[in-house]
């Protein structure tokens, strides 16, 4: 038996800095922060007034008929978007595989939050009987992925995962392994969140998790510099289409890049801190390079999972040096969180996106807002430009509440 | 407007079908393609406009507009 190779061949993005992953880059590139005063809902209870909010999106009608748009909460919406431009841009068809080897897995931390929210408050208002009977299908973390498998006439594997920020790394290590496995010869991956509610900003802002930076939203989430007072929810999904090597190249597919390994470790120390050395993270990252036999120093970039907030910036970067050395200097490292927020779920997704989308332009997007780098913060996060280098392997990292880890490594093809 | 008119213009916004296209005589099921989850919300839309209660068991008499008309005018 020959082992497997997986390729990426299809991407779709939307978060605040754009509907389609090419307005996405172009913004990021040119360090366009997505950062604004929430519109969604009204936040003048809330401290925290701010996020990387999609604004007037509304899903196209060719990708669900609008008489059922009301039954789906938003992170369904966005997950339809992004999947449709993925799915697109690979020209992927189910003439050329049969519908039982092609799956799904996304991840997404929260499913329908804000739904749940909204209805329970008709719940007290009007009672029981006025409960929607769309409202389960509506809030079910995993009706993104079914519902793309009814659209799509998908019949293979389906299901979503959940773990906090890593959820859609996590499912990309998933879809990766069904086709190593040699269960499946196609997959649709990467993850979905959208859970801007007067709840969620409530409860990570009483964990005194988001920057209060309200008058000064552009400036608010800035990854490793010393000013940064939390991360900046943001909201999104990030799509990916992984097919097996060989089939890809015999149908002629467009190969953006390769996923090589995936690494994943826990922390076994707290439910919401990184553990103090950032063991949980060096595990994950040196697992990754162990299984894709590929040395430390061969790695050109990393996005990090970088979130803004005091503690996590400074224990990722202590544990970027643990594995890389002296390379560790040597490679870039940057947080597109710092333009994007923070889109937890759907985070390893977008990011691993944006990984090969540097492998395919060489052109790392900046860590922007980065004027004056924490004391401990002292590697190259390509501070407020971009960096222009041929990137031949990139590493996602992407790190959960409950202490999961999860990194992706991505190689030129 | 009358109660025709009403029945049928909820039945419309809850459906995006075009008025035009919703009769006295049109099925829920059979014309307009609602499934069960469509049918329950569909009646609890009816509930909120009609100020009425409309039973479980009877809902599942009401197969057409015409049915809804003459159920509502039982209640009124």
């Amino acid at each position: 038996m020959t082992s497997k190779r997986v390729v990426i061949t299809g991407m779709g993005a939307i978060c605040g800095n754009g509907y389609t992953l090419d307005e996405i880059w172009k913004n990021l590139t040119v360090g366009k922060s997505a950062i604004s005063t929430i519109e969604q809902i009204e936040t003048s209870d809330l401290a925290v007034s701010i996020a990387g909010e999609i604004k007037n999106f509304k899903l196209s009608e060719d990708i669900l008929p609008l008489k059922e748009h009301d039954r789906y909460d938003r992170f369904i919406h966005l997950a339809l978007h992004a999947a449709n431009e993925a799915w697109k841009s690979s020209g992927i068809s189910l003439e050329y595989y049969d519908p039982k080897n092609v799956g799904l897995i996304l991840g997404t931390g929260m499913g329908g939050f804000p739904r749940i929210e909204d209805t329970h408050k008709t719940f007290l208002e009007k009672g029981p009987r006025r409960v929607s009977p769309f409202f389960i299908p509506s809030v079910i973390p995993n009706m993104a992925t079914g519902l793309l498998s009814i659209q799509l006439g998908i019949r293979g594997i389906n299901y979503t995962l959940s773990s906090a920020c890593a959820s859609s790394a996590h499912a990309i290590q998933a879809a990766y392994q069904e086709i190593i496995l040699g269960r499946q010869e196609a997959m649709i991956t990467g993850g979905t969140e959208s859970v801007i509610s007067n709840l969620t900003i409530a409860g990570f802002s009483n964990m005194k998790a988001l920057s209060k930076r309200n008058d000064s939203p552009t400036e608010a989430s800035r990854p490793f510099d010393k000013d940064r007072d939390g991360f900046v929810m943001g909201e999104g999904a990030g799509i990916l289409i992984l097919e097996d090597y060989e089939k890809a190249k015999k149908r002629g597919a467009p190969i953006i890049a390769e996923i090589i390994s995936c690494g994943a470790s826990s922390d076994a120390n707290h439910i919401t801190a990184p553990h103090p050395e950032g063991q949980g993270a060096i595990d994950a990252m040196t697992q990754c390079l162990q299984l894709a036999q590929v040395s430390p120093d061969q790695i050109d970039y990393i996005n990090a999972h970088g979130t803004s907030t005091p503690i996590g910036d400074v224990i990722e970067t202590k544990a970027i040096k643990e594995v890389f050395g002296k390379h560790a200097y040597d490679l870039v490292v940057s947080s597109t969180k710092s333009m994007t927020g923070h889109l937890l779920g759907a985070a390893g997704g977008i990011e691993t996106i944006f990984c090969a989308k540097a492998i395919e332009t060489g052109m790392i997007p900046p860590t922007i807002n980065l004027h004056n780098p924490s004391e401990e913060c002292d590697l190259n996060y390509s501070a407020n430009q971009k960096t222009e280098k041929n990137i031949q392997f990139a590493l996602n990292n992407s790190f959960g509440f409950g202490g999961t880890n999860s990194c992706t490594l991505l190689k030129k093809i | 407007m009358e109660l025709q008119d009403k029945v049928i213009k909820l039945v419309s916004e809850a459906t995006k079908i075009d008025t035009a296209n919703i009769k006295a005589n049109t099925t829920f099921v059979d014309d307009l393609n609602l499934d069960s989850l469509d049918m329950v919300e569909l009646m609890m839309k009816m509930e909120d406009e009609f100020g009425v209660e409309i039973p479980e068991d009877e809902t599942e008499n009401l197969k057409s507009i015409q049915d809804v008309i003459s159920y509502l005018e039982t209640k009124q």
